[in-house]
């Protein structure tokens, strides 16, 4: 202990002298061009994990999720607008995105002990998978719906009379939130048994 | 000549007298059925697929027990083991939250008629009974009057002599 100290001591005697061999103007821009490839390439890392391509070069996404997406509206519909991965399963917002981002270094976890490598281990897990989901979405209001399904641009007079009923009243109150009522709409839905309304 | 060359030749013949008659009708029209026109070995075009109804207008029933149509849009409804989204509008609880109607109580029966706590397992595949309908003329017409015509056709006929 004693002696980490004293490496702390000595490390920061060395940060706080000004430089011998370099000159101001290196320091400075040096860290200001270090500073853009570090961050620029962070950022572009970031991205490159945040793709449906990234996420389904994983068989557990590839051969269950992904495939079940692909029969719903939100992969195939009449306008050709779709949503990937990402846009429902991580926040678009910075700080929330790093969040989850840091969430998910327990999936990497679990891609490495094989958590979910098989169809019958991903079956058993599924319920809780799910539970995790509904609870991110309820606790952000359905942010991840909302970033593209705005309450306010809605026309109720273009929804039918159940949706309208239920927009109108329910979901503009706040009294509930999307994810309450749509559950599955993306994916198959694990065993529902205790579920509130199911 | 051998015997035994007499019904292959024969046969031969017989192929070569059919194939030499011009108006044999080798690929005959196909009947008018539910894709009309055509010959047998034509492929047609499949007609359009037609939008599910979605009006939430209640149809009425052609006989008391007929099971009532669905009068809205199903798709991607999932009904299976694991959960039935019919139920969370339609069941006891589910109905009072969505104002639908409740599925009848003979759903929370078993088949002597004793009451169950939920919705008996022989009553939980919904579309094997209530489907919805589609937007489309019916393919095969027919003649079905319900009870309250022949009642109304008998009230108004003339009294027999």
């Amino acid at each position: 202990m004693k002696s980490l100290l004293a490496l702390l001591k000595d490390y920061w005697r060395i940060l706080r002298r000004p430089s011998v061999h370099y000159s101001l103007g290196f320091l400075t821009l040096g860290g200001f061009i270090a500073g853009i490839i570090f961050w620029g390439g962070f950022n572009t890392a970031l991205e490159a994990t945040n793709t449906e391509q990234f996420c389904i070069s994983c068989h557990e996404m590839r051969d269950n999720v992904y495939v079940e997406l692909k029969d719903t509206i939100h992969y195939t519909n009449r306008s050709g607008v779709r949503a990937t991965c990402p846009d429902c399963h991580v926040p678009h917002k910075w700080t929330d995105k790093i969040a989850r981002k840091m969430q998910a270094s327990k999936e990497v976890w679990g891609k490495i002990f094989g958590t979910i490598n098989t169809r019958d281990k991903f079956l058993a897990h599924r319920r809780e998978l799910a539970e995790h989901e509904w609870a991110r979405l309820k606790a952000n209001d359905s942010l991840e719906c909302r970033n593209c399904h705005n309450f306010e641009f809605m026309d109720f007079t273009r929804q039918g009379q159940r949706a309208k009923q239920m927009h109108s009243t329910a979901l503009a109150s706040g009294e509930a939130t999307c994810i309450d009522c749509h559950k599955g709409i993306a994916h198959k839905l694990p065993d529902m048994s205790g579920v509130p309304g199911w | 000549m051998n015997i035994r060359l007499l019904p292959l030749l024969l046969l031969a013949a017989f192929g070569i007298a059919v194939a030499a008659e011009l108006n044999y009708p080798l690929d005959a029209p196909a009947p008018d059925g539910r894709r009309p026109g055509g010959t047998i070995s034509q492929s047609l075009p499949a007609p359009a697929i037609a939008n599910e109804e979605n009006k939430d207008l209640k149809r009425e029933r052609n006989y008391p027990e007929q099971p009532p149509t669905i009068p809205h849009s199903i798709s991607s409804y999932q009904i299976d083991k694991n959960g039935n989204k019919c139920l969370t509008c339609h069941s006891r609880a589910g109905s009072a939250r969505s104002q639908a109607p409740m599925i009848s109580i003979t759903h929370y029966m078993d088949r002597d008629g004793q009451a169950l706590a939920a919705v008996s397992p022989r009553r939980y595949f919904c579309n094997q009974c209530h489907v919805s309908q589609n937007e489309v003329q019916p393919l095969v017409g027919n003649s079905f009057e319900n009870i309250d015509t022949l009642l109304q056709n008998e009230a108004t006929a003339p009294a027999k002599p």
